[in-house]
């Protein structure tokens, strides 16, 4: 190609340098220093304290029974949504909920799981007493769900979309049964689809601290909430910025693995 | 897969979509209620919208919102366009993969961890928190999933096309408006459209880096809903949802005019 532009790249570069690079040399700076701005290595020894350790596993717990549900529920609907007749309509119906203001959705359940909500109307119903269903881990973990399912049925449903049908012919024409196709060759055929969805789910899941704050009412701690806090209520950047390398070592960890398989898988 | 739905499957997928609309309708329904709670319905009325439409300083905020998302869509469409342009254009494979994940760092990381350093960034440079280091962030954020949109127009396109116009004595600014940049227009669009929304869905960024005295919609709903239900926050769902539908009905139409046009 002869046509060359390299002053494109300018602003896109000192972008990169000012937002990204940077940003992650501040993280990493801020989190050798203690509250007065000296040298230390006491935030990294206090993060591999019992406190922080269980507060990080409970973290990842919670991240992964999030992304486990979501998995679970999402890849069947996106299975179907392939096959319904204007597919592209419904997947939009789909992505639709997924514009609305995350915090609009999260307020709704503080309505829906509320001591008179509906939800609690409904279990008097069936004549059981009302419970608080709010600022439980149940809650955390449904509205958690709910806000990803979008995000995780999207490339699923691409990678489904992808897939060449008669490979399922085949595999049928061949005696495999429903269960084995499935297991044998639409899953693994998928498996980009679910390491994306899992990507654009799990991350997130490990640092939110809005739904945290709202629906779990403070009684779970993910990194997220943990690195609000030391920020913004603690005022403790270094304790924050320490919390936070951990998170973007996990990050790196998860980019490497969704792009390593990419290769294997096209090769 | 022309095999049809099961009626398992179809009451399956009916009970995914009922659970994903359900909060939402639930939000709408009740900011018609003229009864203080999102529980028992007990008349018609628009007050809460009124509400709205009388609090000077939640239309502030509506306005801030607005500009903020408008002004760091355009940007970001500007500068990730140009990045997307430039990185097609550079030679070696290597640097074009390096930018590529640089470019994806800020679409893989939590926003926590975005909001966190750029506050430490905004701190440091000095940059005071408010209009400016909120607009600042949103356009930061929005650049890389406007490259992702513009990229694989860019590279679907037939760079004979590039050749030819230089052949025919077009000047390098021509190539890039008269050329490059009609060829790649439906990614243009898209990945504006796309930066608008990050922009009107980001909460975690913008509590980290909004100062006192400046708030968008999220941050003010966080607060509103932290003190408890205020129909006035369902009345300003409600207004969501129907800009949301108008931006999606404007992002189809655009959509589906570019691809006419291409056609014929």
């Amino acid at each position: 190609m002869k046509f060359k532009s390299k002053t494109a790249l300018i602003p896109y570069i000192l972008w990169i340098a000012i937002f990204v690079i940077a940003p992650i040399g501040l993280i990493a700076y801020y989190s050798l220093l203690d509250l007065n701005g000296d040298f230390t290595l006491a935030n990294y020894k206090n993060f591999f304290t019992s406190a922080y350790l269980t507060m990080t596993l409970t973290s990842f717990w919670y991240a992964f029974l999030i992304t486990f549900f979501t998995l679970l529920i999402s890849y069947p609907t996106a299975y179907f949504l392939t096959k319904t007749k204007h597919k592209q309509l419904w997947l939009m119906l789909i992505i639709i909920p997924s514009w609305i203001n995350l915090l609009l959705k999260t307020y709704a359940f503080i309505g829906i799981f509320g001591l008179h909500g509906p939800v609690n109307a409904m279990i008097e119903v069936f004549g059981f007493d009302p419970t608080q269903i709010l600022f439980t881990d149940f809650s955390f973990i449904f509205v958690a769900v709910y806000i990803f399912i979008p995000f995780m049925i999207i490339p699923i449903f691409n990678a489904l979309d992808e897939m060449n049908p008669s490979l399922i012919y085949a595999a049928r024409d061949l005696g495999a049964s429903a269960f084995t196709t499935f297991r044998r060759v639409i899953f693994p055929l998928t498996i980009e689809g679910v390491k994306s969805g899992i990507q654009v789910t799990f991350i997130p899941a490990l640092s939110l601290f809005m739904i945290t704050r709202l629906i779990a009412g403070n009684k779970v701690i993910t990194l997220g909430t943990a690195i609000e806090q030391q920020f913004l209520v603690a005022q403790n950047w270094g304790m924050g910025s320490t919390i936070a390398v951990f998170l973007i070592l996990i990050m790196f960890a998860s980019m490497l693995f969704t792009r390593t398989k990419k290769k294997g898988g096209r090769a | 897969m022309r095999t049809t739905l099961s009626p398992a499957a179809k009451i399956y997928l009916a009970l995914v979509f009922i659970v994903l609309y359900a909060p939402i309708f639930y939000l709408i329904f009740f900011s018609f209620n003229s009864g203080g709670t999102m529980n028992s319905f007990e008349g018609f009325t628009l007050e809460h919208y009124a509400a709205v439409f009388d609090d000077n300083r939640l239309l502030i905020i509506l306005i801030n919102t607005v500009i903020v998302a408008l002004l760091s869509a355009l940007f970001s469409t500007i500068i990730g366009t140009l990045g997307a342009v430039g990185i097609v254009s550079l030679r070696s494979k290597k640097m074009r993969n390096t930018l590529l994940s640089l470019n994806n760092i800020l679409i893989v990381s939590p926003d926590v961890v975005i909001g966190a350093s750029f506050l430490i960034l905004f701190t440091m440079v000095g940059v005071k928190l408010g209009f400016a280091s909120v607009l600042i962030s949103h356009i930061a954020f929005s650049i890389p999933i406007v490259v992702l949109m513009v990229l694989p127009k860019m590279l679907e396109m037939n760079t004979n096309l590039i050749d030819a116009a230089l052949d025919l004595g077009a000047t390098r600014r021509d190539v890039l408006t008269r050329v490059i940049l009609p060829y790649i227009k439906p990614g243009i669009f898209a990945g504006f459209f796309m930066a608008l929304t990050y922009s009107l869905d980001d909460f975690a960024v913008t509590f980290f880096v909004t100062g006192n005295g400046f708030s968008t919609l999220s941050v003010e709903i966080y607060s509103m809903a932290r003190a408890g239900i205020s129909l006035t926050v369902n009345a300003i769902s409600g207004l969501v949802f129907i800009v949301t539908i108008a931006i999606v009905i404007g992002y189809y139409y655009f959509m589906s005019r570019s691809k006419k046009t291409k056609g014929a």
